[in-house]
C-alpha cells in the first residue's frame, strides 16, 4: 500500500516494523504540500525544519501516534510557530506557549509540519474572511472548503498531511469536513483543554480532529482529553465512556431522526443521501425512531447573540499594547480605536458591532438575557431527545461546497447555512461528521451524528462500523489520487 | 427596525472600532437584517426559564490557591509594539500629543 492510502495505524506500523523513517514519512507529506498549496492555500505556516527535526528525534515506540504529522489551525498556539487566526492584527505574533491539545501530541511524538488558514479568529463558514486569502476545495478549486477551520479541512482532503486539528464554536469542524468529503469530531464541551486556543465564544468553544476516516480520529481524539489546571472549564473523562452494546452492528442502537432537520431549503441531493445513510444504519441493525427536537430555528439567533456578545469581550484584548501591530499614536484612544478598526476584518468587526449592542445599556435583558433562556430550551430538547435515543443523525449542512464569492455582501444568508450545525455547540454535546455520499456536481455530502454529553466513544463505533461497509471516506480529489 | 446612523456610531464608540463612513453605513443595513432576523427569540415565551450561561451548568471548578511557575515577563514583552524598563509602553491617557 502507498503512504497516501495508509490509516495512522498503517503509518505507525511502517514506522514501528522499520520499513519507513518518520523523517521520510515527513518529507513525503511535505512534498505533496509543496506541490498542491499554491492550488490549494491550505496553509499560513509551513515549517519544514522544524518538521524534519521532530521527526528525526521521534523516539515513543509506545505512541500510536509517534511520528506522525499533523497540520494545526492558526487559532491554537504552539510555541516557536506564528500564530496569526488569519488576522492582520496577529501579524507578527510569536506565542511564547503551546496549547495544551497540541503539548499532548507532541509529547506523544506527532510531528507538527505547519498552521492551517482559518477564518479570521474562527468566525466564518468559507474561510473567505482569512486576511490572507481563501483557501480553496480540493474537489473544485472555485468552491469554498468550508470554515472556519477550512484549512486543515482542505490540508486533510488534498493529502497534504493525514491528520489535522480544528476547532468548533458553530460548526467549524464538522462543516468544513462535510464541504470536503473527510469525517471530523466536534467534542463535547469542556472534554478537551482550550489553553492556548484563541478565545472567539467561551461558552461553546471546542477544539476537534479532523482525519480521513473516524478510525484515524480515535487515537489523536484520546491522546487530548482531560482536565487540564490550565482551563477551569475542561473536565475529566468517565473512566467506563458509553460504547455500542454489540461492536459488530448496530443491534440495539436507537437512532433518532430528527423532523426539524429534514425541512424544505435543504439541497435534494443532501437530505437523499443522508436518509441512505440512515437506511445503512438500519441494516447494520440500528432502530430508526423519528424524534422532534422542536427549538431548532431558534438556534440562529440564539447562536449569532451569544457568540458575538461573547466574541466581543474576548476581542476586547486586541487593543495595540500587547500583540505586536499598532495604529495610531497620539493617544491611548486613538490607539485602541485605529489598531481594531484598520486592522480587524469586516467579519469580525460586524461581530464585535452585534455583541456590543445585546450587551449594551437598555439591551441586555431583550437579546443576550432572551438567548441564554432559548439556549435553556435548545439544551432541554437533546435532553428530552437523549431519554428515547442514542444517537441523532441528520445532514451537516444545508448545501455542499459553495462558490467562492456566493454570499458575497449578504452576511446573513451565510449564517442561515450554519443552522445544522450550531445546536450541538449551544448544547454542549458531541456532533461527528462523516462522509455518506456526493451531489450532481461531485462535491461531498456530510451526516452529523449526535449524542448526548462524553458519548463520543459511542459515535465513534457507529462511525467506524458505517465505515467498514461503506467506501465514501476513501473517495480522494483527484490531486490527492 | 432599522438601526439608526447615530446608533451605529454609538456601538462603535462603545467597541473602540475606528470605521469609515462607508463601513457604518454598510453596517447599518447589515447589522438591521441580522437584527430582524434575531427578533425571532421574541416568539418565545421564555416565564419562568432559567438562562444557560454555560453548556455545564452548576459545575465550579476550585483549586488550591498555590503559586506556580508562569510565562516570564520578557517572554511576553517579545510581542509587545511597544515596550520598555519591563512594562508595555503607551502614549499619553488624556489627549495630550506626545
Amino acid at each position: 500500500m502507498k503512504i497516501k492510502d495508509l490509516s495512522l495505524a498503517g503509518l505507525k506500523e511502517s514506522l514501528s516494523s522499520g520499513e519507513m523513517k518518520s523523517t521520510e514519512l515527513t518529507r513525503f507529506y511535505l512534498d505533496c504540500i509543496g506541490e498542491r498549496e499554491t492550488d490549494v492555500n491550505a496553509f499560513l505556516h509551513i515549517d519544514e525544519k522544524y518538521a524534519l527535526a521532530k521527526a528525526n528525534s521521534a523516539n515513543c515506540p509506545n505512541s500510536p501516534l509517534c511520528g506522525i504529522p499533523i497540520a494545526i489551525k492558526d487559532v491554537l498556539m504552539v510555541d516557536g510557530m506564528p500564530a496569526t487566526a488569519g488576522s492582520k492584527i496577529l501579524e507578527g505574533y510569536m506565542p511564547p506557549f503551546t496549547a495544551t491539545a497540541v503539548k499532548k501530541l507532541e509529547d506523544a511524538g506527532m510531528v507538527i509540519v505547519g498552521k492551517t488558514n482559518t477564518d479570521e479568529f474562527a468566525m466564518g463558514s468559507s474561510t473567505e474572511n482569512s486576511a490572507y486569502g481563501v483557501t480553496h476545495n480540493p474537489w473544485n478549486l472555485d468552491r469554498v472548503p468550508g470554515g472556519s477551520s477550512g484549512g486543515s479541512a482542505a490540508a486533510v482532503a488534498a493529502g497534504m498531511v493525514p491528520v489535522a486539528l480544528g476547532s468548533d464554536t458553530g460548526g467549524s469542524v464538522r462543516q468544513p469536513a462535510s464541504y470536503c468529503g473527510i469525517s471530523g469530531i466536534k467534542p463535547t464541551y469542556g472534554r478537551i483543554s482550550r489553553y492556548g486556543l484563541s478565545a472567539y465564544g467561551s461558552s461553546l468553544d471546542s477544539i476537534g480532529v479532523l482525519a480521513r476516516s473516524v478510525a484515524d480520529i480515535i487515537p489523536v481524539f484520546k491522546t487530548m482529553v482531560g482536565k487540564d489546571p490550565l482551563d477551569a472549564t475542561s473536565v475529566e473523562s468517565p473512566t467506563t465512556p458509553r460504547r455500542l452494546p454489540d461492536a459488530e452492528s448496530l443491534k440495539g442502537t436507537r437512532i433518532g431522526v430528527p423532523k426539524e432537520y429534514f425541512v424544505e431549503g435543504t439541497q435534494v441531493e443532501v437530505a437523499g443521501a443522508v436518509r441512505e445513510a440512515i437506511q445503512e444504519f438500519k441494516k447494520m441493525g440500528a432502530e430508526i425512531i423519528p424524534i422532534s427536537l422542536p427549538h431548532t430555528e431558534y438556534a440562529i439567533p440564539a447562536y449569532y447573540i451569544l457568540a458575538s456578545a461573547e466574541a466581543s469581550a474576548n476581542l476586547a484584548r486586541f487593543d495595540g499594547i500587547r500583540y505586536t501591530q499598532r495604529e495610531g499614536a497620539d493617544t491611548l484612544a486613538e490607539v485602541y480605536n485605529q489598531t481594531r478598526g484598520k486592522l480587524f476584518g469586516e467579519e469580525v468587526k460586524r461581530r464585535i458591532m452585534l455583541g456590543t449592542y445585546a450587551l449594551s445599556a437598555g439591551y441586555y435583558d431583550a437579546f443576550y438575557g432572551q438567548a441564554q433562556k432559548v439556549r435553556t430550551l435548545i439544551r432541554r430538547d437533546f435532553e428530552d431527545a437523549f431519554t428515547k435515543v442514542d444517537a441523532i443523525a441528520t445532514p451537516v449542512a444545508p448545501t455542499t461546497a459553495f462558490k467562492i464569492g456566493a454570499h458575497g455582501d449578504d452576511p446573513l444568508s451565510m449564517y442561515l447555512e450554519d443552522i445544522f450545525t450550531l445546536p450541538a455547540n449551544l448544547a454542549g454535546v458531541p456532533g461527528l461528521a462523516l462522509p455518506v455520499g456526493f451531489d450532481d456536481a461531485n462535491m461531498p455530502i456530510g451526516m452529523q451524528l449526535m449524542g448526548t454529553r462524553f458519548s463520543e466513544e459511542l459515535l465513534f463505533d457507529i462511525g467506524k462500523i458505517y465505515q467498514r461497509e461503506t467506501s465514501w471516506h476513501e473517495m480522494k480529489p483527484k490531486m490527492a489520487r | 427596525m432599522p438601526l439608526k446612523l447615530e446608533e451605529v456610531d454609538h456601538i462603535a464608540k462603545l467597541a473602540r472600532l475606528d470605521l469609515s463612513a462607508e463601513e457604518k453605513a454598510r453596517y447599518r443595513v447589515q447589522l438591521s437584517d441580522i437584527l430582524d432576523h434575531i427578533a425571532k427569540l421574541n416568539e418565545l415565551d421564555t416565564t419562568g426559564i432559567s438562562p444557560t450561561a454555560n453548556a455545564f451548568q452548576g459545575t465550579s471548578a476550585t483549586r488550591a490557591d498555590k503559586v506556580h511557575k508562569s510565562l516570564s515577563t520578557a517572554d511576553l514583552l517579545k510581542n509587545a509594539p511597544d515596550a520598555d524598563k519591563n512594562q508595555f509602553k503607551v502614549p499619553a491617557v488624556f489627549g495630550e500629543k506626545k
